[in-house]
């Protein structure tokens, strides 16, 4: 759907070149959420000024549905920023006009006729939850509020991209949660593609699909989320995935002690007390917890284990799908 | 000592030359609103980080500008006897005042337009852009409406700055109340004529202040706002 091949682009800084974005590859499948996250600095806002079509990269392609769009001009790139509904970094509602007004610019853009953008309107005001406030001013409402406001525009000329920079960065958990959950109903009801620039690893555990780690203004891990959790080098992991904490004394009565990261209803329920029975070992939850990355149920836990076959148990547990991690605090050195 | 003239024949003059003056002012306002707009909206667009930069033009513009407002009225209004004259058929008189009115405050309000235009938020342009729009519909719906409270503002500042001019030009052949209280008040020493012309310039620019702070406010959709 979005394809973002090999972009790149400088800006003259008081020392020299900044190499904002430095040959940056990216996929986002149609219908699916990318979280693009990274220290700041790293380009995230380049990247999506680049994909929002406000800034032009100094070399590479931004294609939508095969076509590149980094070249367009004149009305060719009117008509594509229309398909890429934006939901920029901070306040960016008309303060003279209402809700509803400020959800229909880009259909006067599109030159949609009054009564059709009155009932697009009032559809995309339903989506966001907020019908009655379509005859408030920007003033008039809240922080959470006014993003939704912002997200309906977006979405108001039906486009098949939704790009948003830091969408919740100003706003407390609870509207956080509003706000995504709208961008969530936006690609689950509108089956729009969804890149979203994000600090917030919450962010990225509640709505995406797929994250990419951006550093130095390149790419340095990108998959599936789901993916990523479960592979032991990856550095997004360890920050979508609940603590452990370290216990020695603890660890050190144990034969073995791994962490395991188990990915679904199914593994999360089943895969441990199964472990226990099978190989008749003991097993305990030393620390980790649970979480959930979209709908889907995640843990990690820290265990402790004891008897004769508890290699074996966490070889199985390996095998059944969880991915487990022995960790060097534990004696099993000594004891292999 | 003259004999001070009658309150009665002050209040004629008063009449008439209110009249002229704001018949001015009111015109070149007007005029000096309609080519100051489009001259700002040139400035704000042609600015660096602005919709079309162009700065070298953007340069040559706000030179120009600033001239024009650096450029002493008095001596524009000399400067441009021969234009009025083209335009008007007359130098003198309170129509004749009007082009030089109206042309003296162009830079003047193009200047206070790009500086209301330049405060709409980066951000908020930016979304306006995303959105497909073209640049005539951005400055319409977004950058003309939002600072609307603004411009009206700024419009009143000029005609309050037109009515002192216009003082001016009326000494120099334009009527008004400003040849009122200098011919009649200042150099015939009628104190009652030209302490009286005073008071009418004083109560003229405050209404224009409160007219404007009026409409500013009216149709302003940002919290405070008494609406
Ligand atoms: N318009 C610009 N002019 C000059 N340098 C810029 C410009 N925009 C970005 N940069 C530089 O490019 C680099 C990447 O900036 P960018 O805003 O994309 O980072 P970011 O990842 O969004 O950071 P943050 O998380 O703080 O928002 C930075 O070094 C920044 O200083
Ligand atoms: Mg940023």
């Amino acid at each position: 759907m979005i394809t973002v091949e090999n972009l790149t682009k400088t800006f003259p800084g008081s020392t020299g070149q900044v190499r904002a974005l430095d040959g940056v590859n990216l996929d986002v499948a149609a219908g699916t959420v990318l979280g693009v996250v990274g220290p700041s600095g790293a380009g995230k806002s380049t990247l999506a000024r680049c994909v929002a079509l406000l800034e032009r990269p100094d070399s590479g392609a931004i294609r939508v549905d095969g076509t590149d769009l980094v070249s367009l001009g004149g009305s060719a790139l009117r008509a594509a920023r229309r398909q890429i509904g934006v939901v920029p970094q901070g306040d960016s509602l008309l303060r003279q006009r209402t809700a509803a007004g400020n959800v229909a610019l880009p259909l006067e853009s599109a030159g949609v006729p009054g009564p059709q953008r009155r009932t697009r309107v009032a559809e995309l005001l339903d989506l966001v939850g907020l019908t009655d406030k379509a005859g408030s001013y920007p003033d008039q409402l809240s922080g959470g509020q006014r993003q939704r406001v912002a997200v309906a525009r977006a979405l108001a000329a039906s486009p098949s991209v939704l790009l948003a920079d830091e969408p919740t960065s100003a706003l407390d958990p609870e509207t956080t949660g509003s706000v995504l959950t709208v961008l969530d109903r936006a690609r689950a009801e509108l089956g729009v593609t969804v890149l979203v620039v994000t600090h917030d690893m919450g962010v990225v555990r509640r709505i995406c699909d797929d994250v990419a780690v951006l550093e130095g203004g390149r790419v340095v891990e990108h998959g599936k989320v789901l993916d990523l959790v479960s592979d032991a080098a990856s550095r997004t992991a360890a920050s979508l995935l609940p603590a452990v904490d370290q216990n020695p004394a603890v660890e050190r009565s144990y034969d073995r002690v791994a962490d395991v990261v188990l990915v679904g209803f199914a593994a999360v329920g089943a895969l441990l007390p199964e472990a226990t029975s099978r190989f008749g070992v003991e097993l305990n939850l030393l620390g980790g917890g649970l979480t959930r990355l979209g709908e889907t149920p995640v843990a990690r836990f820290r265990v402790g284990l004891n008897g004769e076959r508890a290699d074996s148990a966490l070889e199985w547990i390996t095998e059944a799908g969880g991915a487990v991690r022995r960790t060097p605090t534990g004696p099993q050195g000594v004891a292999a | 000592m003259r004999k001070a003239t009658p309150w009665s024949t002050v209040f004629d003059y008063l009449v008439t030359a209110t009249g002229e003056t704001l018949y001015m002012v009111a015109v070149s306002t007007l005029i000096a609103t309609l080519l100051g707009i489009p001259v700002g909206v040139w400035l704000q667009l042609t600015a660096p980080g602005g919709l079309r930069p162009r700065p070298l033009l953007h340069k040559l513009l706000g030179f120009v500008v600033d001239l024009g407002r650096a450029m002493p009225f008095l001596v524009l209004l000399v400067l441009l006897t021969s234009l009025t004259r083209l335009v008007i058929g007359q130098s003198i008189g309170p129509t004749a005042a009007i082009v030089p009115l109206s042309v003296g405050a162009i830079p003047f309000v193009g200047r206070l337009v790009q500086n209301v235009l330049s405060e709409v938020h980066v951000s908020v342009v930016e979304a306006a852009v995303t959105t497909g729009a073209t640049t005539t519909r951005i400055v319409r719906s977004v950058l003309l409406r939002e600072s609307l409270p603004a411009l009206i503002n700024a419009i009143g500042v000029t005609a309050i700055a037109l009515l002192g001019y216009s003082a001016m030009a009326g000494v120099l052949g334009g009527g008004g109340l400003g040849d009122l209280a200098v011919r009649l008040g200042y150099q015939r020493f009628d104190d009652r004529v030209l302490w009286s012309t005073v008071a009418v310039l004083a109560v003229i620019a405050t209404l224009i202040q409160f007219a404007f702070n009026r409409a500013a406010r009216a149709v302003d959709r940002r919290r405070h706002a008494s609406v």
